[in-house]
């Protein structure tokens, strides 16, 4: 690890003053920018934590959905969102081990955006809303491709809302390694439809698989999607599944998502 | 009744207290006075040369006290392989010298061709990447075959093929082993990869050098499995310090399962460094390091050919291997694909005819060595899978052709085509064991009660014997080895009565400090807590072998033993005169020395105290003192066998193995301690079923490990695997050694991985997808899937 300075501003507009400085990375969980600098494969001149701001943190609802601070550890939305959203706290209570759901957080895991990362399947399927120090971000203007988002230099997530669906379950199959999602799938059904996002498989990160979506709005059932196929275009291939393995995951694991709601 | 103490009892393991409470002292917690730090400078390319190394910005950074390069050992002797092998043709392998650090190329990813020390591990680290290097790039040789076919790339410039050896084993049978193929009623061919495996010890190599320029003494505290062997290298082949000066010491290790037997180039490193600069050297691997450069385990690619009878009698077995040996000969590289791989290829069976051929080969990879079962593994997984497959061919049941293929137990000793002398067994007991403990009976309504969920059941089987404790030395000189294979022990009897043991053999995590303290209380009649046992240092111990080859209890194990008759004997005589009898009526029985038919008698604790003040003691003839040495060679291996089931479920949709049961049934002959016994079979099990379903170290064409974290490289964690039935009561006690034991420690990781292949291909030719007959490891899912999808 080189050198750098380190800054823990307590509001959002120290914050945002800090990390107008030269060199300065936001620093939340540190669960993928910590190893990376110690690896000495990043170098911020001074990491600014996001992990001391009061409304940067917790689980409450609100009018537009559940709200999640930015700065909430995977732990507590697995224990606060449990009764409002179950699927979920689920989700967050999957991710890693217990050392990353004590440390991780939402909004680090979504301004980094990791192909394989759980919380922008939940994100992207519920249609939540990204609340950073400047805007709001709809879920689906969010994801702009693997590790890169809509968020600007300078700007940070300080809450997320997630509408809450009537039926909802994140079914995840593990990179038996890493254990990120080798292809994890998030089904949602709102009263104005169904959402379906998809995490682990593609080369562009998340994505809604809209077919699945119409199929399962008339008819929410696994059998509803039993005659889409998947195309293994643009899915990641790796030593740990091909492209043709990952397009066939997203539809067994959607059927499985649904079967589970 | 369970003993609670001495031989058979389940004693804790002592030196788990220290472990589990942070209290161990490995190398890495060792802080000296003065001590400064190194950092290596690794290729990034698979193959390169080098052009030039400007060393001078490096040199100039604040806290830099030297760097090294390979211009700096150019002059001194390379790490050599420890056994000889000749090829076919009776020419003599390719010994390419191993350097302390890569002059003139680079050869592998993770090659260190510099070395900084500086004040910090930081400074160390910036001053490396602050090193001006100019390399060539070369194009990276990966693949075995092509390295073998193409001529032109080579790595060592001298060796054009890139082969190491082409052995044959045994040559003279090779004609008559032919001709039964073209005359046998049925040919059984597969062709197989025993997967390359990455050790992982939880504790990374560490090592620090410490020169005394007072004395002109060194000292060496190293993560080894074996130090005197270490000190041996270091001294007479690398660095030429006479072996009287250099001190080796190995604390508490954390796992080596073969990668910590060798001697790296970091070692004598940090010796030369301590030299020069007058302070001592310390340097700590980081994860990535020992990914790149710990000493890899298998990475074979065999075509195996089995010729039987249409009833299942195997008739003759013949092998081509082509075994990766990476850049360098790593110390034990040379003798793993060759007498711990080929000698086995009999396995259990009778086998009139067998024939195997090794041709070993140079990539730009890591060093391929020894990795827990080392060989035997590999000889394993070809002959279960090949009967495996002949079985399905013939619609033959397994258990069946296994039992008519048997040595059977009136057959011992047996000398077998690849020249093993099998003393003694009973493979039909371990294989009736397993059946009747892994309940194939109900594996029917098992399966059934799978198939209702979706889910493929299967169940496979192995039937393994493997060689341990490899010896004699006088064979294993004549077959190419350059060092022996006893080990040793002293038995220091204290004036008070407790006792201190100096061991050849090393711990690093094993539990010899519980099992060798067992068998000295049990022995002398005292309590274990009255035993202690040393090991890892060599200015304590006598010159041993250490740890490796599941050798510890027969060989160092066998020798203490010795060593405690030596003690009793000596008790006896000084008793004797203390008693006023002749020695020839005292006998020695629950710690106590007495005259035969009288109640006369002294204690171990009185005649330790008399020997040591020898107020009444018989001088003229006795020296005073209690202390014994045995150095023990044994006469021939041990031969641990067993049979193994596995039972597996399929989801056809994802390909997704999971581990429905496991079942052990162990022959180790007699057995010390059967808590540490199943604990070894776990881990070994538990290593085994990595390999089988999870682990696949993996370069690209490139030369680039692509599974170089534990992001990419799965070690198995406790959820993938299911709870063990493990049974150790099938016991054929070992006939040459004087505890009747055999190894245990290597087991598990060799019978295990063809039992979870076989039953995942009986899974899915159960469940209709007949055309799978053979998967390679690691069994993913996407290969699964892709299998099942073909």
């Amino acid at each position: 690890m080189y050198e750098f300075d380190f800054a823990k501003p307590a509001s959002i507009a120290d914050a945002a003053k800090a990390l107008a400085a030269d060199g300065a990375q936001a620093l939340s969980g540190g669960q993928t920018l910590i190893p990376t600098m110690k690896a000495r494969l990043a170098s911020p001149s001074v990491l600014v934590s996001l992990t001391g701001i009061p409304e940067m943190k917790g689980v409450c609802m609100a009018d537009d959905g559940l709200s999640v601070g930015a700065a909430t550890i995977h732990a507590t939305v697995a224990i606060e969102a449990a009764k409002t959203y179950p699927a979920l706290a689920r989700l967050a209570g999957g991710i890693g081990d217990p050392a990353v759901r004590n440390r991780g957080t939402l909004g680090g895991s979504l301004a980094n955006n990791d192909p394989s990362a759980c919380y922008p399947a939940a994100v992207l399927g519920s249609g939540a809303t990204v609340h950073t120090n400047k805007r709001k971000i709809k879920a689906d203007d969010y994801f702009k491709g693997m590790f890169t988002t809509a968020l600007d230099d300078g700007e940070f997530i300080i809450s997320v809302t997630f509408p809450v669906p009537q039926k909802a379950a994140y079914v995840k199959f593990d990179q038996p390694a890493s254990r990120f999602a080798l292809t994890a799938v998030f089904v949602a059904k709102y009263a104005g439809g169904v959402r379906v996002a998809v995490t682990g498989a593609a080369e562009n990160g998340v994505f809604r698989w809209a077919e699945a979506e119409k199929a399962l709005a008339d008819n929410f059932s696994a059998s509803a999607i039993a005659g889409l196929n998947v195309p293994s275009k643009g899915m990641i291939g790796d030593l740990h599944g091909t492209p043709a393995y990952r397009a066939n995951l997203v539809k067994v694991l959607t059927g499985r998502a649904v079967s589970a709601a | 009744m369970p003993k609670d103490s001495g031989i058979g009892a389940s004693s804790k393991r002592r030196e788990d207290v220290r472990f589990l409470t942070g209290r161990g002292r490995y190398t890495a917690d060792i802080q000296l006075h003065g001590q400064t730090y190194a950092a290596f400078a690794r290729s990034t390319y698979a193959h390169a040369r080098i052009v030039s190394i400007d060393t001078s910005a490096a040199e100039a950074m604040e806290g830099v006290l030297a760097v090294f390069t390979g211009a700096d050992f150019a002059a001194v002797g390379g790490n050599p392989a420890g056994w000889l092998i000749q090829s076919r043709n009776g020419e003599a392998m390719k010994e390419p010298k191993r350097p302390v650090l890569a002059h003139g190329k680079v050869r592998h990813v993770g090659d260190a061709y510099a070395a900084v020390i500086a004040e910090t591990v930081e400074i160390a680290r910036s001053a490396v990447e602050a090193l001006d290097v100019v390399f060539e790039e070369l194009p990276a040789i990966v693949d075995m075959a092509a390295a073998v076919a193409d001529s032109t790339n080579r790595v060592h410039d001298e060796i054009a093929d890139n082969i190491c050896y082409d052995w044959g084993w045994i040559e003279d049978n090779r004609a008559a082993v032919d001709a039964a193929f073209k005359s046998a009623p049925h040919v059984t061919s597969l062709k197989l990869i025993n997967n390359r495996l990455v050790p992982n010890a939880m504790e990374p190599r560490a090592s620090i050098g410490v020169y005394d320029p007072g004395t002109e003494d060194y000292k060496l505290y190293t993560t080894s499995q074996n130090p005197h062997l270490t000190r041996l290298l270091v001294a007479a082949f690398v660095m030429g310090i006479p072996e009287h000066k250099l001190n080796v010491i190995a604390p508490d290790v954390g796992g080596g399962f073969g990668s910590k037997i060798y001697h790296y180039g970091e070692e004598a490193l940090v010796l030369a460094a301590s030299r020069r600069i007058g302070r001592p050297v310390k340097w700590v691997a980081d994860r990535s390091e020992a990914f790149l450069t710990d000493a890899h385990g298998r990475d074979h690619v065999t075509t195996i050919e089995l010729a039987s009878d249409k009833q299942g009698n195997f008739l003759a077995l013949r092998t081509e291997t082509l075994a990766n040996v990476g850049a360098y000969l790593s110390n034990f590289a040379t003798v793993t694909p060759t007498f711990l791989h080929g000698t086995l290829m009999a396995g259990p069976y009778k086998t009139p005819l067998v024939y195997v051929n090794v041709k070993t080969v140079f990539t730009n990879t890591a060093p391929v060595d020894a990795y827990r079962g080392a060989g035997r593994p590999e000889a394993t997984y070809s002959i279960e899978r090949v009967v495996d497959k002949m079985c399905r061919e013939l619609g033959l049941d397994p258990v069946a052709v296994r039992r008519q293929n048997f040595i059977q137990p009136d057959q011992f000793p047996y000398t077998t085509p690849v020249a093993l002398v099998y003393d003694t067994g009973n493979y039909q007991a371990t294989l009736d064991k397993v059946i009747d403990l892994g309940d194939f009976a109900g594996f029917e309504s098992r399966r059934a009660k799978s198939a209702k969920a979706g889910k493929l059941r299967g169940l496979g089987l192995s039937t393994w014997i493997e060689a341990c404790g490899i010896a004699p030395s006088a064979l294993v000189g004549a077959l190419g080895a350059r060092v022996g294979l006893y080990d040793a022990a002293t038995v220091r009897v204290n004036p008070t009565g407790n006792i201190s043991v100096m061991v050849g053999a090393h711990s690093h995590g094993q539990g010899h400090e519980t099992v060798f303290a067992q068998i000295v209380a049990d022995k002398l009649g005292i309590p274990e807590a009255n035993v202690d046992i040393v090991h890892g240092d060599t200015s304590k111990i006598p010159f041993g072998m250490g740890s490796y080859g599941s050798r510890s209890l027969a060989v160092c194990g066998s020798a203490m033993d010795r060593a405690l008759d030596k003690v009793i004997a000596k008790g006896k005589k000084i008793a004797a005169h203390m008693l006023e009898a002749s020695e020839g009526d005292i006998v020695f029985e629950d710690g106590k020395f007495s005259v035969t038919g009288t109640d006369k008698a002294k204690t171990f604790g009185e005649i330790a105290f008399s020997a040591y003040v020898p107020h009444n003691y018989p001088l003229e003839t006795l020296e005073p003192g209690l202390e014994e040495t045995a150095f023990y060679d044994p006469a021939n291996f041990t031969y641990p066998a067993g049979a193994y089931a596995c039972e597996v479920e399929v989801d056809p949709d994802t390909g997704r193995v999971e581990i429905a049961s496991f079942t052990c049934a162990d022959d180790f002959g007699n057995v010390m301690n059967p808590m540490i016994v199943e604990g070894q079979v776990h881990g070994g099990v538990a290593q085994g079923i990595g390999q089988a379903l999870l682990e696949g170290c993996t370069y690209d064409d490139n030369g680039q490990l692509l599974s170089g974290s534990y992001m990419d490289y799965t070690m198995p964690r406790a959820d993938d695997l299911p709870m063990y039935t493990v049974d150790h009561s099938c016991i054929t006690p070992c006939t040459h050694n004087p505890l009747g034991v055999k190894g245990c420690g290597e087991a598990g990781a060799i019978g295990s991985p063809p039992a979870v292949v076989n039953a995942v291909i009986d899974a899915l030719q159960r469940g209709g997808h007949t055309r799978v007959t053979h998967i390679d490891m690691p069994l993913t899912p996407s290969r699964v899937w892709a299998a099942i999808n073909a």
